[in-house]
């Protein structure tokens, strides 16, 4: 196992040097520069800023700061926000983007296990249609109309929970649901075929036929096989959920890591797009890592590669 | 066993990450119920529409940064509600007979630490602004000072940079040429002093809220939440205590406009209008309807530039001609709908001096357009109009866009030219623009200080970074350099006035209207008109329940 997690570690450590790579040369082919600006200013200004953020410099040199700093995890001053290291950004707003990120992420694999489950039970009677009209709308709408509508509905007209910001709990409620709802839909779906694989195999009829309850044999048996393409979804989905959505984040006013994806490439500024590039590929990266080691718990045929010879 | 070691491990990060998770705001439960006392009517609600750049007032240059800074800090002037400068820091201002000397008397004042304001702060701010090592965007709004433009190109010296501390409490300010403005300008933010003490001690004093952030304003920075709100509070060590009414001030950070419009609605917030975000275009009509909406003129023009080195629009009568057939009135009834003035000059009604038509062309003038196409298309030696290829540069954005498809079907129906719209984004739009890689494009421009020049002087010579067009007048310049010499207030209007006259004969801009600020505030918010420069005094804001 040791040496399957070297094994991997290393990769990971590839595939950042190919993902700073590559971000790096993108951003200096996109064109428009980070300082661009409304009202000009003369160009001995801009020299002094490019030459304050190492713009001036020859590409290869930049290059080379660049994956110092990577290889450092510190990757220097925001262009945009003067005052402020992407550091600092990134450690300040994760925290809430993760909060969130959990939250959805309890919410969607739940919600999502319970529907397949209930649905594929019932296969083909009233309960399946319903769970798979719940999990195909939820495919189907996009986070940023559920989040208006959400809005709208239960914060302007019912005053349950407020409109947006970042002040509690309450106020996690609404954009969680507008993140987990789409998750939770394809999770349902994919709980629900893979159990409907299984319930026709002959452990599963020979639990009942043994006497064991409809709900036991779930728990017990069929659900543990059935939820490894779950797991295989559930890498991605940390990744993706736990680092933040910029629509929902810009629709409920929260303070999160997802946003700066985006801005920071509409600004132009370099410093903030590695600094998260690089981010999320750590934790996408480790994910998978995780989900891997996931399996061999959950499906004991699964062995790691590198355990097999030990 | 193994397996469940395994899983144990698992579960148990799980439950470190979900420990270290926090909602936010839950340690400020117990302040929230202590602000809860007897004058909690007097707190205001306000949202922005993002981070602020930078609260450092020699290194902002947005207006979310600055209606945050004219709260937080005070220069040596201010403008109050009516757009009146009104001593502040200074309590007398001498000037000399040749309008180049002022001379700033302070008052005693104090910082939020206790410390005293002095004039050697402002000196200290504004050497700092200048100093081409900070690289301070906005310093050139600070180059009527002597001296100021050579240190801050690095041509010059900072000992020859005509601020003068005569004691603690007297600053002397030279100035290169007469600047009937310079008042305004004192009073903007780039201009407000800074703690001298506890900036050289903590380099990055600007970067957080709290007791750190030492400023000498109406109210104090007291919470920063980066990304998410801003908290104000009473100054207690304001000179002018007396005069502020409100007592807290919370400033959510949101993006949306939807959002902001249903937190209005909800009353969660108690104003919303520029720079406290912007009522959306599609809520106008709502607000309209219930006579809710306050609109009043804002001295900013939305104008389309034209290239004068570029194939068609070299030409004077192609640029007339695409400036005469624009629908300005059917613009702004039928698209951007708040009621602005069709923009005639090049210098807003809302400049004082300036608010009757010059009569320099009409709007929408048809015949006047098709002469003067005919007349440019000969010239080029153009037979077909289809063949005069015209390419409307945009920033990506829907309000733009509309914008752009209007002007575009009146070219297109009207002139018979063939148009496009080319849209990119913010970034790329700055570079197109400042390369003279464009045929047409749209910009906007918002006055710093009331005064017609700062619309004038963009077109002075073709190497001013805000004039984007390639256009150079001879005269235009001289009539420019006149201007600034100039100490008689009415013949220098003048001489603007027939500056102004060039611009509308050779077009190497086509305004298109002037802006006018939009806002809904609930009813038992006072004084809270933004000012015609599109500012909002805090100071004077009162709660009246």
């Amino acid at each position: 196992m040791i040496n399957y997690l070297l094994k991997r570690l290393a990769y990971i450590l590839v595939a950042l040097f190919v993902i700073v790579t590559i971000t790096f040369f993108l951003m200096r082919i996109a064109p428009g520069s980070p300082f661009a600006s409304e009202k000009n200013f003369p160009p001995e200004i801009t020299a002094q800023l490019n030459a304050q953020y190492g713009l001036d410099n020859p590409w290869y040199v930049q290059y080379k700061d660049y994956l110092v700093q990577t290889a450092k995890l510190d990757f220097g001053q925001s262009m945009k926000y003067k005052d402020r290291s992407t550091n600092d950004m990134i450690s300040e707003s994760f925290p809430v983007s993760l909060t969130l990120g959990i939250e959805a992420m309890l919410l969607a694999v739940g919600l999502g296990v319970l529907i397949g489950v209930v649905s594929a039970l019932y296969h083909n009677k009233f309960p399946d249609y319903l769970a798979t009209t719940i999990a195909v709308l939820g495919i189907s709408v996009p986070s940023f109309i559920l989040a208006g509508l959400l809005q709208y509905f239960i914060g302007l007209k019912l005053h349950w929970l407020p409109i947006g910001g970042w002040d509690g709990f309450k106020y996690s409620i609404l954009p969680a649901l507008a993140i987990a709802f789409t998750h939770m839909g394809f999770i349902a779906k994919l709980t629900r075929s893979s159990m409907l694989e299984q319930n026709h195999s002959e452990y599963v009829k020979m639990a009942r036929a043994k006497g064991l309850g409809k709900w036991t044999t779930v728990f017990k048996h069929t659900l543990r096989n059935a939820l490894l393409p779950v797991v295989t979804y559930l890498g991605p989905l940390t990744a993706g959920v736990v680092t933040g959505s910029f629509i929902v984040e810009q629709i409920f006013a929260i303070p999160g890591l997802g946003k700066y994806f985006v801005t920071s490439i509409t600004n132009r500024d370099y410093t903030v797009i590695m600094g998260t590039t690089v981010f999320y590929s750590i934790i996408l990266l480790f994910a998978v890592l995780l989900v891997d080691i996931l399996y061999s718990v959950i499906d004991p045929r699964i062995k790691f590669k590198g355990a097999k010879k030990s | 066993m193994k397996k469940k070691t395994v899983l144990l491990a698992l579960i148990s990060i799980v439950m470190l990450v979900l420990a270290a998770c926090g909602f936010g705001g839950k340690k400020e439960e117990g302040t929230k119920d202590s602000g809860k006392g007897k004058d909690s009517k007097q707190d205001l609600n306000l949202v922005i529409p993002s981070e602020p750049p930078s609260l450092n007032p020699q290194l902002a240059t947005d207006s979310t940064s600055g209606a945050v800074l004219r709260s937080v800090f005070e220069g040596l002037t201010r403008v109050d509600k009516d757009g009146k400068v009104q001593p502040a820091v200074a309590e007398k201002i001498d000037v000399s007979d040749d309008k180049k000397t002022y001379t700033f008397h302070l008052r005693d004042s104090k910082w939020s630490n206790g410390d005293a304001v002095t004039a050697k702060d402002f000196k200290y701010a504004w050497e700092f602004a200048l100093n081409p090592k900070n690289a301070s965007e906005y310093a050139s709004i600070l180059y009527s000072i002597k001296g100021a433009e050579a240190f801050n190109l690095g041509k010059g010296k900072v000992e020859d940079v005509g601020i003068e501390v005569k004691d603690d409490k007297t600053l002397v300010v030279t100035l290169e040429n007469p600047t009937p403005y310079f008042t305004e300008i004192t009073a903007f933010y780039t201009a407000m002093p800074v703690n001298e003490k506890v900036a050289t001690e903590n380099k990055k004093w600007s970067a957080e809220g709290g007791e750190g952030y030492v400023s000498n304003g109406p109210f104090t920075l007291s919470d920063w939440k980066h990304s998410a709100s801003l908290t104000l509070k009473k100054n207690d060590s304001y000179w002018d205590k007396e005069a502020v009414s409100l007592n807290n001030v919370n400033i959510k950070m949101v993006e949306s406009e939807a959002t902001a419009n249903r937190m209005f609605k909800n009353n969660e917030i108690d104003f919303l209008g520029s720079p406290f975000q912007t009522v959306p275009l599609d809520a106008i009509d709502g607000y309209k309807k219930d006579k809710s909406l306050n609109i009043e003129d804002y001295a900013a023009i939305y104008e389309y530039k034209m290239n004068t080195t570029g194939e068609f629009t070299k030409n004077v009568n192609i640029r007339k001609a695409l400036a005469l057939s624009i629908d300005r009135q059917g613009l702004i009834d039928n698209v951007v709908k708040g009621e602005q003035t069709p923009a005639l000059g090049m210098v807003p009604t809302a400049i004082a001096g300036f608010e009757d038509d010059r009569g320099y062309i009409t709007d929408n003038n048809l015949d006047e357009a098709k002469k003067a196409l005919a007349k440019g298309m000969e010239e080029l030696g153009i037979k077909d109009a289809k063949d005069v290829k015209i390419n409307i540069s945009i920033n990506t954005s829907e309000a733009h866009a509309a914008i752009a498809q209007y002007i575009q079907e009146g070219w297109t129906k009207n002139l018979g030219i063939t148009t496009k719209i080319d849209n990119s984004e913010w970034q790329v739009f700055l570079d197109k623009m400042s390369s003279l890689d464009y045929t047409v494009g749209r910009m906007g421009w918002i006055a710093d200080y009331n005064d017609a020049y700062t619309f004038l002087e963009r077109y002075d010579s073709a190497k001013n970074g805000n004039n984007d067009t390639g256009w150079e007048n001879k005269e235009y310049t001289d009539l420019m350099k006149k201007a600034v010499k100039e100490t008689d207030e009415a013949k220098r209007e003048k001489l603007l006035k027939d500056g102004e006259k060039i611009l509308m004969t050779e077009f190497p801009v086509a305004p298109v209207y002037f802006y006018t600020n939009l806002w809904v505030e609930k009813d038992y918010v006072k004084n809270m008109a933004p000012t015609s420069l599109g500012e909002i005094s805090l100071k004077d804001v009162k709660i009246e329940k």
